[in-house]
């Protein structure tokens, strides 16, 4: 079966859309809100949603999502009830999700046996951020196996890297917007067309996150490329309405796709 | 796998694809300088001239006839200048830093040893310098706060997490994702991603040249047994490595077990972890069934970390060395022991193999040698220790 990241960008370069991509951490402030969210999202025009598995120790979040993580797993949040809650979404959405977590939560889990529930629960790819491209046969060989996306990532510091790591992804290619770790940022001053030149001799879309926090920076970003990644900007909100929070999230997410279409 | 820097199948380099390229950059000026004559005389020099190498290889004549069995020497690591044997890999790194050009150094620090050790090879060489250090750290250790102060560094308390050792670590890492291009991490264990676990014994094995050829004039002979402390692992790794192919020397790790292993509060890596990737490296952790690294707990701030470094593991799997839990009341004694006994009052980290060793001396014989590698000096351990024994310090 075709990978729904692939159906999704097509489907966009039809419309002429750009992807709005984003992302929640599951489990904050409960499981019942994050199945909530993602409907909603989807419903307001996200085209991609990325769940955050919680782990303690999350070295390339900023201050927004560590205090997420923190609060998910002091609900009790674990990557079995994560794919129990994805195991009722799939009940009621058809379109791309992805998990976003570390590498030693796959590990831990066995590798093997990850992949296959993802596949079981049409979990369409995984976005590893402690997991170089030097070390991705640590998971490759099975999420090729069930046909789930290892997506890569380049930064502004990747340079000469930038072909040989776009050369072997899949789905898309998730671009660093700037240094550092995520969370929201007045500023970007990345230059992306000298970063993101070499992509030009590939077909994998290009999509840009870390510090996209409204719909102006998604408009400026998406110009550089294929679609924009938002998440600490939506975990904020949820931070802020807890339960309540997803019409506030919907109505963002519908700010953010309108610049998109 | 078979990739580089693996200790088996341990180590490796799981970092963020932002700090990818600096790895290589730094692996590179590492395998070009580690071999330069000039790199290595100005290392030496200052080894000497600054830090007071060679360290003294002391037999405790007391301590011998008192445990009746091995003779014991101590390396006295504690007299290295900042007090601790992270001095060694400090000024490697900081003069490796100066070749690349870097002016901002970061480091993380537990008991703030490492800390100190940075501050001060800053304060020589006139870098910037932040050190983190957890919340709960900083105030266990004020007095190395106040000192990293007075050296010129700025100590930034981690309060997320567990404000530990661990937590600390994490925020130097996203320090140097965001600053990688001006930034040196100065990584204070041989942990973390490649080429780290192997620079930073290298910068620390001198530890074990020195005790070998220093035993070599007393006794004309090898050790038997070579015992020191494993939080990270950098003394025991410096203290074991050129023993390792001298297959009779045994080698003896002790980690910190805090109110014992069969409690929670422990920081007992190697007793009850289980495989994991953690902090740039394939190793051993403690951590739940879904890999949420677990709180640690020892009365050592420089002990209470969730891993070890990947060659420890190494070790531990191919057999070559074991690796024994103490606890706090264990080290406790042992500190009092040797402050009472020889006069020297060892850090509480260090405090750890001194333990091990007073279980592991009395059944050797009397012609064996055992050697202790003496880590830190205890002098910022004094106030915890008396709060332990329930002693209530207060300076006017």
């Amino acid at each position: 079966m075709k990978n729904r990241i692939d159906s999704c960008f097509e489907q966009l370069k039809a419309k002429g859309e750009k992807a709005l991509i984003t992302f929640v951490t599951a489990g904050d402030p409960d499981m019942e809100t994050t199945e909530k969210l993602v409907l909603e999202m989807f419903d307001k025009g996200a085209d991609i949603i990325e769940l955050g598995v919680p782990f303690s120790d999350p070295i390339a979040e900023g201050k927004t999502i560590q205090l997420a993580s923190q609060r998910s797993l002091r609900g009790g949040t674990t990557l079995d009830k994560i794919f129990d809650m994805v195991r009722s979404l799939r009940t009621k959405t058809d379109k791309p999700l992805l998990l976003m977590m570390y590498v030693n939560t796959i590990f831990k889990y066995g590798t093997e046996r990850f992949f296959k529930n993802c596949a079981e629960l049409s979990i369409d790819g995984v976005i590893v951020p402690d997991l170089p491209f030097e070390e991705r046969d640590e998971i490759q060989p099975a999420a090729d196996k069930y046909g789930i996306y290892n997506i890569n990532l380049v930064s502004p510091t990747s340079a000469d890297r930038v072909s040989m790591i776009a050369k072997e992804s899949k789905g898309f290619l998730y671009v660093v917007s700037s240094l550092g770790v995520t969370g929201t940022r007045s500023e970007i001053t990345t230059d992306f067309s000298t970063l993101l030149a070499p992509l030009k001799d590939f077909d994998v879309p290009a999509c840009i996150g870390f510090g996209i926090s409204d719909p102006e920076q998604a408009k400026k970003m998406s110009e550089f490329s294929n679609g924009v990644i938002v998440g600490s900007a939506i975990v904020n909100k949820v931070a802020d309405n807890g339960r309540d929070s997803i019409p506030v999230v919907g109505e963002f997410v519908a700010a953010l796709k309108a610049p998109l279409r | 796998m078979g990739k580089v820097g693996r200790f088996g199948e341990y180590g490796g380099q799981y970092v963020p694809e932002t700090v990818m390229n600096a790895v290589h950059e730094l692996e590179a000026a590492y395998d070009k300088y580690k071999d330069d004559p000039d790199f290595i005389a100005e290392l030496k020099a200052l080894y000497r001239d600054y830090a007071g190498r060679p360290s003294m290889l002391y037999y405790a004549d007391k301590m011998t006839k008192d445990l009746g069995g091995a003779k014991i020497y101590i390396k006295r690591e504690d007299l290295n200048h900042t007090g601790s044997h992270k001095l060694n890999n400090v000024l490697g790194q900081i003069l490796l830093a100066k070749r690349m050009g870097k002016k901002r150094i970061i480091a993380e620090t537990g008991a703030g040893q490492h800390g100190v050790a940075t501050a001060t090879a800053c304060a020589l060489f006139g870098l910037e310098c932040e050190v983190y250090m957890g919340a709960e750290d900083c105030k266990r250790q004020s007095l190395n706060v106040y000192r990293m102060n007075l050296l010129g560094a700025k100590v930034t308390p981690v309060a997320s997490g567990t404000s530990t050792l661990k937590d600390a670590i994490n925020e130097a890492m996203r320090d140097w994702c965001s600053n990688i291009e001006t930034t040196f991490y100065c990584i204070g264990s041989v942990m973390g991603p490649h080429p780290y676990p192997t620079m930073v014994r290298d910068f620390q094995k001198i530890i074990s040249e020195e005790i070998k050829d220093q035993l070599r004039e007393r006794e004309g002979r090898l050790p038997d047994c070579v015992v020191a402390c494993v939080g990270g692992g950098s003394n025991a790794m410096g203290a074991f490595y050129n023993f390792i192919e001298d297959k009779s020397v045994r080698l003896v790790g002790a980690e910190a077990a805090g109110r014992g292993i069969d409690t929670p509060d422990t920081a007992a890596t190697m007793a009850l972890g289980t495989m994991g990737i953690f902090h740039g490296m394939k190793s051993v952790f403690l951590q739940d069934e879904y890999g949420q690294i677990a709180p640690v707990y020892s009365i050592s701030a420089g002990l209470d970390y969730p891993g070890v470094g990947p060659e420890h593991t190494y070790l531990r799997d191919t057999g070559r060395a074991e690796y024994v839990p103490v606890t706090d009341e264990e080290a406790v004694c042992a500190f009092e022991y040797l402050s009472k006994t020889e006069g020297i009052i060892p850090a509480i980290e260090s405090s750890h193999a001194v333990a091990a060793a007073l279980k592991i001396a009395p059944a050797m014989g009397k012609d064996q040698i055992l050697v202790i590698n003496l880590s830190g000096r205890g002098d910022k351990d004094v106030y915890s220790i008396a709060r332990y024994r329930g002693v209530d310090l207060v300076e006017e």
